[in-house]
């Protein structure tokens, strides 16, 4: 938003104004998301720090430079690109090599955001992007998940973490075996469920002392600072409740089908990605819809992609598609979704 | 259509101009974008690059000289059919000489050998170029045009195969402890790797552009 002067300003009618800019919802949703940063670090250590800085740093630095390239004023200012940045180091494992994080960070923003024209532009959320990214050109790092809770984690940084780039990661196996916590298999409660068929307990699992990603883990965290945002109406309340619902149902559906291979409504919801998914990446305001139908559609779809993938397809996690396929139809949900103008006649069979 | 009748014998300068405006200015790939099916799907290594570079510019030099040298016995409403059993003749010869030298190239390039003969490049060429000169400047089209393809391919292959496997025509370049990206050698990765390549060329370009608006306002 512009600056207003002391000069005397001749605008048309509407004379309200809001005092919301991008700059300052920007910066809303990044206290929003600091808590989780905070719990990522307190339950993972110092690598989450490490990940964080990189991931935000790359971020901008890119952002900077394809102003730059582009030939116009940077906006780096705006925050948009700490939030890719905050986000992306959320979504990955903890003990993530920080060149590959340097790699997500680049590929979010010059790929996912500033080829498409910037800020606002974007057809896919950037983060996402860039996860999708590494997902596909490091499939065997990114599942490289650590125990939470170890001992050593404020003092010493996950062997992973400090790979040489363009070099391997070392493997997990000794250093968690070294690092003796209770009863971890190396993988997620989603893995454990799809692989091995054992499903952990609920509780930890909303409370987030569990392997996963850096900033996935407390279902209960999530949610109350998507509360916040909500409250505030920085987010669309709808998206996340039509997302998580439709998990959920779908979910429970496949549960009472077949009890012994799914899980039920309540672990879909507490496991994995999905909570920070729907509060915090499903409902970018660039590439969800605008109508208020279509939100719960664009909602609803993603809950149920997320299961089919997860329960019918061959990854143990889907939040990832689910969001970059809701993003990719979010122009056609609003295109079918336009409410009818008040006192227009009924549509002509032939529209644009 | 206009014939050669009566033109004199091109120059040397004529020849050059059409051997480098496949190489380089008209580029098929990375300045006219034609030919992306084989470019994207055979390019996940140096040698299939190689291997589909080498073939697709046997094919377009023979068929270029053969379309050019029957130019004035074809009537025009069957010159379509006739280049594509023209060029499908030496796509077949192609298909057998490679099944011939190595079957392990043969299987890698699967369908895309006999695909060869609806390359938009080569028939393109003949309709553009081939059918409306004489024998020895299609033949020189046809090889810059054909080494313009083989470059193209060549670079892409290379991006490929150096990120998404760390080789270079299968030896080692970055000792073991290398991290592949596998996004490279998959489809998203040929993609990715023409637009870069698109991107280097459209900036080499403006620049170019660029500079020589400057100097003809220096000059001005």
């Amino acid at each position: 938003m512009p600056k207003l002067t002391a000069e005397i300003q001749l605008r048309t009618s509407p004379h309200l104004h809001t005092p919301r800019s991008v700059e300052m919802i920007m910066r809303h949703v990044v206290y929003a998301m600091l808590p989780l940063c905070a719990f990522g670090i307190y339950v993972f250590g110092i690598s989450v720090v490490a990940l964080l800085a990189v991931a935000v740093a790359a971020c901008l630095a890119t952002e900077h430079l394809c102003c730059h390239l582009a030939g116009r004023a940077s906006s780096i200012n705006d925050w948009s690109a700490v939030i890719t940045g905050i986000l992306l180091a959320l979504t990955l494992p903890p003990g993530f090599p920080l060149w590959m994080t340097a790699v997500g960070g680049f590929v979010s923003i010059a790929l996912g955001k500033m080829l498409f024209g910037g800020l606002g532009m974007n057809v896919f959320n950037p983060a996402l992007v860039g996860r999708a990214f590494l997902q596909a050109s490091f499939p065997v790092a990114i599942t490289g998940y650590t125990p939470a809770l170890s001992a050593s984690r404020f003092t010493e940084f996950i062997p992973t973490t400090l790979t040489f780039p363009f070099l391997q990661p070392p493997s997990l196996t000794a250093w968690i075996t070294a690092a003796r916590v209770d009863s971890f298999a190396g993988a997620t409660a989603l893995m454990q469920q799809k692989f091995d068929r054992v499903t952990v307990e609920l509780l930890p699992l909303f409370l987030g002392y569990e392997s996963g990603s850096a900033g996935e883990t407390s279902a209960i965290l999530i949610l109350l600072c998507g509360a916040y945002l909500a409250a505030r109406k920085f987010l669309d309340w709808r998206i996340p409740v039509a997302m998580l619902g439709s998990a959920a149902l779908a979910g429970q559906a496949f549960h009472l089908l077949n009890p012994a291979v799914y899980p039920n409504g309540a672990f879909v919801l507490g496991s994995g990605g999905l909570m920070l998914g729907a509060v915090f990446m499903a409902t970018d305001m660039v590439s969800s819809p605008t109508t208020p139908l279509g939100v719960w559609i664009y909602g609803a779809l993603m809950g149920l992609i997320t299961v089919i993938i997860r329960f019918l397809g061959g990854l143990p996690e889907g939040v990832m598609y689910s969001i970059l396929l809701g993003n990719a139809v979010a122009p056609l949900i609003d295109n079918i979704t336009q409410p009818a103008i008040y006192g227009a006649r009924k549509k002509a069979k032939v529209t644009a | 259509m206009p014939h050669d009748h009566g033109q004199p014998a091109p120059s040397p300068a004529e020849n050059m101009e059409a051997f480098l405006d496949g190489l380089w200015k008209q580029n098929p790939v990375f300045v006219q974008v034609l030919g992306t099916c084989p470019t994207l799907a055979i390019t996940n290594s140096v040698s299939n690059a190689v291997a589909m570079g080498l073939a697709t510019l046997f094919v377009l030099v023979c068929s270029n000289a053969l379309v050019s040298a029957v130019r004035k016995l074809v009537p025009k409403q069957v010159r379509i059919a006739t280049y594509i059993l023209i060029i499908a003749t030496f796509v077949t010869i192609v298909d057998y000489l490679i099944k011939a030298i190595s079957v392990a190239v043969y299987k890698a390039l699967g369908p895309f050998i006999a695909l060869i003969v609806v390359n938009c490049i080569i028939l393109g060429r003949a309709e553009a170029y081939a059918s409306k000169n004489p024998v020895g400047k299609s033949i020189l089209d046809g090889l810059g045009m054909g080494i313009g393809f083989f470059i193209a391919l060549f670079s892409l292959g290379s991006v490929r195969e150096i990120l998404g496997a760390g080789t270079f025509l299968g030896f080692p370049l970055f000792g073991p402890n290398y991290q592949p990206w596998v996004l490279f050698l998959l489809p998203p990765g040929g993609f990715f790797t023409l637009a870069i390549w698109l991107m280097v060329f459209a900036a080499w370009k403006d620049r170019k552009k660029r500079r020589e608006v400057k100097t003809m306002a220096e000059a001005a």
